[in-house]
């Protein structure tokens, strides 16, 4: 690990424990991520993939009993979920709100602004963010009518899916973690979110791809796969595992 | 180590919090001016005392009269879906004025310009050398960017601006009690014309003790220069307020024309009970809004106002346009249903509306639109926001004769929900008396989610903002209809008026 002991430290959870409604889901989740790594997240339904994107982000309900995880040097867990935002934080949505009335362009500028005033950046003018928006909307092939209309309100699965990641695009986060980002899109769509995803992907920042497909990572090539099984993760590799569950399914890695 | 439960309490906390920083009812403070009152009570004397101290006619004594005992056989309506312990009307004053004002030709006393100066309103003549607030620089000519306003205070109209640059197009905009002694036959023929003295409990009451308000007169043609406005202040104690406004806009003529209103915070109920009355004639526009701020209690529901109000237009004749928009923020309890009266053939007529409760506040508010003429033309769009343990209830009527061929209604009432301890309600009546006419209706409820306002907190927006956003997005459609000046004061109310709103 010598290799990653130089790269800078993006996240660090150790033995994460939580629970909701006095249900614990994460029975203690171990996970080192670095500048620069995509690390992929699998496992059947109902095993706390999704709890451990919304722990991370701080979403209300959910209880962490035990453990740590270490954001950039800071503990994540004390930190408000708008804070956690604008220090790097980006959860792409399995299941994106709509917001009637809130155009996506205000909304976005809003967001952006708030992240740059955070990170010590002046506002944008009208039309500097209207260049960078026209930049990033290129990335995603977002059209400018896609802009004017209300946040999410009345897209498409994979309209809904794109803008998350659009947002992304303008927000530069960190770490990002996409869950189930896949599930919904059609393999035009797919593509588009994941040449997006690529053209995003620096040295500097990381990634946390939550998926149950294979399919994903043919074009979001992940450094790290690992299993997350009952609340743990259970077994860790590179992207062959995924393949290897693809093939043969979870019996293989010993599940079932 | 239970840090999320913390981020948990904290979103709610921090929308408490949103919110707690502007709590102050920032119009609350209580002026310190000596007051005249008359008596406690209501009979015919003090009807008299109050008639007398205004010099009046006698036809107007005698209108006063004729709606006090008609009062007298009227009880309280009871069918809006707010509750409130008994009014005891012999407990109030029903006249007070300030008391070195009444001199006729005294200037407004330092104090009374002090109070609406902290209220953000200037109230210097035009040719003072100080230049009204919203004014747009010295050798003031009227022009849009400018506001006329009349300021009331408690009983009496204390001051109006512009007035000799309004008479020089011949628009008349003074206070009703010198509307009364100026202009008598306007008076007459128009008082009573849209809201009758028996029109119901309130605007009887009104109509016998009613003190002061606003008199507008356009002349044929004019298109007002600038927007006229009212500036509604309550200061004294257990006094109630019961204003007239009254607007005729002859033919072919234009006017926008504002309302706001505040009162100081005390722990007692106030009754205000207003009448306003449009008359448009051929061709005439008449635009109408309302920021109704008044004191709405404090969190726990003690105090506030009763505001009781009568408002209607009528569009007397062909091509006449009446519009009113309101955002409702203040008062313990709102009854009150702007309406119009479509006789004219092609006239049409619209309603805006945000009206927001918290805490333990009651709206029961809506529109009446009646259809009588051929063509016309009626809009109703409708914004609810309740939180807190508040009730809001839209209520609303849209009749059409069978006078009314080819008619056309369209309305949208949507509710929005903040927390979940407070109410909703809709009571829309639709009477259509012939077959050429169309209505159109549409309705909406949603609550503002903690998802929503998780969603919008993880792209970094705070729970502050995200409710500002999310409130802004939803009553646009009615804000956009606001006069520049008031929109943002508007917004600025919206935001402040949901303290500790999700729980």
């Amino acid at each position: 690990m010598q290799l990653s002991d130089m790269k800078k430290n993006i996240l660090t959870i150790k033995n994460l424990k939580a629970k909701i409604n006095d249900t614990e889901i994460l029975h203690g989740v171990d996970l080192e991520i670095n500048a620069g790594e995509i690390h992929a997240i699998m496992g059947p339904n109902g095993s706390g993939k999704s709890t451990l994107a919304s722990v991370l982000a701080g979403k209300p309900g959910y209880e962490v009993t035990e453990g740590s995880v270490t954001f950039c040097g800071r503990n994540l867990l004390e930190m408000p979920v708008d804070e956690r935002a604008k220090a790097g934080l980006f959860l792409a949505f399995q299941y994106p709100m709509e917001i009637p009335g809130v155009s996506n362009l205000n909304f976005i500028k809003t967001a952006l602004n708030e992240v740059r005033n955070y990170r010590k950046l002046t506002p944008l003018d009208a039309f500097e963010f209207r260049e960078y928006i026209k930049e990033k909307a290129k990335i995603l092939k977002i059209e400018q009518k896609f802009l004017e209309r209300a946040v999410n309100d009345g897209f498409s699965g994979g309209e809904k899916k794109r803008n998350e990641i659009f947002q992304m695009a303008v927000l530069e986060p960190t770490l990002a973690i996409l869950d189930e980002t896949d599930s919904g899109l059609d393999i035009d769509a797919l593509r588009i979110v994941s040449e997006g995803v690529n053209k995003i992907k620096t040295e500097d920042n990381a990634y946390i791809v939550i998926t149950h497909y294979q399919r994903l990572l043919q074009y979001i090539v992940p450094d790290f796969v690992h299993i997350l099984y009952k609340g743990q993760i259970i077994q860790s590799g590179d992207k062959t595992l995924a393949l290897k569950l693809e093939e043969k399914g979870y019996e293989a890695v010993g599940i079932i | 180590m239970s840090n999320d439960v913390k981020t948990d309490n904290k979103s709610t906390e921090q929308i408490k919090n949103i919110i707690d920083d502007n709590r102050e009812y920032k119009y609350g403070f209580v002026s310190d001016i000596e007051q005249e009152f008359a008596p406690k009570g209501l009979n015919e004397d003090i009807i008299r005392f109050i008639s007398a101290k205004k010099n009046e006619p006698e036809f107007m004594l005698k209108w006063r009269l004729k709606a006090y005992k008609k009062w007298l056989t009227m009880r309280e309506p009871k069918w809006a879906r707010v509750q409130y312990p008994p009014i005891n009307y012999q407990d109030i004053y029903y006249y007070a004025a300030p008391k070195d004002f009444n001199k006729k030709g005294s200037n407004v006393s330092g104090k009374i310009e002090d109070t609406y100066s902290k209220l953000g309103v200037s109230i210097k003549e035009e040719n003072d050398t100080q230049i009204n607030d919203h004014c747009c620089g010295t050798n003031c000519e009227p022009s849009a960017s400018c506001v006329a306003v009349d300021a009331v205070f408690d009983s009496v109209s204390v001051a109006t601006t512009f007035k000799k640059s309004l008479e020089k197009v011949g628009i008349i905009f003074c206070s009703f009690s010198e509307a009364v002694i100026k202009y008598p036959e306007l008076i007459e023929k128009y008082l009573g014309s849209v809201v009758p003295y028996n029109d119901n409990f309130f605007a009887a009451l009104n109509s016998a003790v009613f003190s002061d308000g606003s008199f507008i007169y356009i002349p044929k043609g004019v298109k007002a220069p600038m927007e006229l406005s009212t500036y509604f202040r309550i200061n004294a104690a257990s006094t109630g307020q019961f204003e007239r406004t009254l607007i005729i806009a002859d033919e072919g003529s234009y006017v926008s024309y504002l309302e706001g209103c505040t009162a100081p915070m005390r722990d007692e109920n106030q009754l205000h009970a207003a009448v306003v009355e449009l008359y448009a004639h051929k061709n005439a526009e008449i635009k109408y809004s309302t920021v109704q701020n008044w004191y709405p209690g404090d969190s726990q529901g003690r105090g506030g106002i009763y505001n009781f109000v009568t408002k209607r237009g009528l569009c007397a004749e062909e091509n006449s346009k009446i519009s009113w928009t309101q955002v409702e923020s203040g008062s313990a309890i709102t009854w009150k249903y702007p309406s119009c009266i479509l006789k004219g053939n092609n006239s049409s007529g619209e309603f805006y509306s945000v009206a927001i409760t918290n805490n333990y506040q009651q709206a029961d508010t809506g529109t009446k639109f009646y259809h009588l003429g051929n063509n016309t033309r009626s809009r109703i769009i409708s914004k609810g926001i309740s939180a807190g343990k508040s009730t809001n209830t839209f209520r609303s009527i849209v009749a059409q004769a069978k006078t009314a061929k080819n008619a056309r209604n369209f309305s949208q009432c949507d509710s929005l929900l903040i927390g979940s301890q407070c109410a909703a309600h809709t009571f829309p009546t639709i009477k259509v008396n012939n077959v050429s006419s169309v209505v159109e209706h549409e309705a909406t409820t949603s609550k503002v989610s903690d998802d929503v306002i998780f969603y919008l907190n993880q792209r970094g927006i705070s729970s502050e903002d995200a409710i500002s956003l999310i409130i802004h997005g939803y009553a646009k459609e009615v804000l956009q209809n606001l006069p520049m000046e008031f929109a943002v004061e508007a917004k600025r109310l919206l935001s402040i008026s949901l303290e500790g709103s999700v729980g």
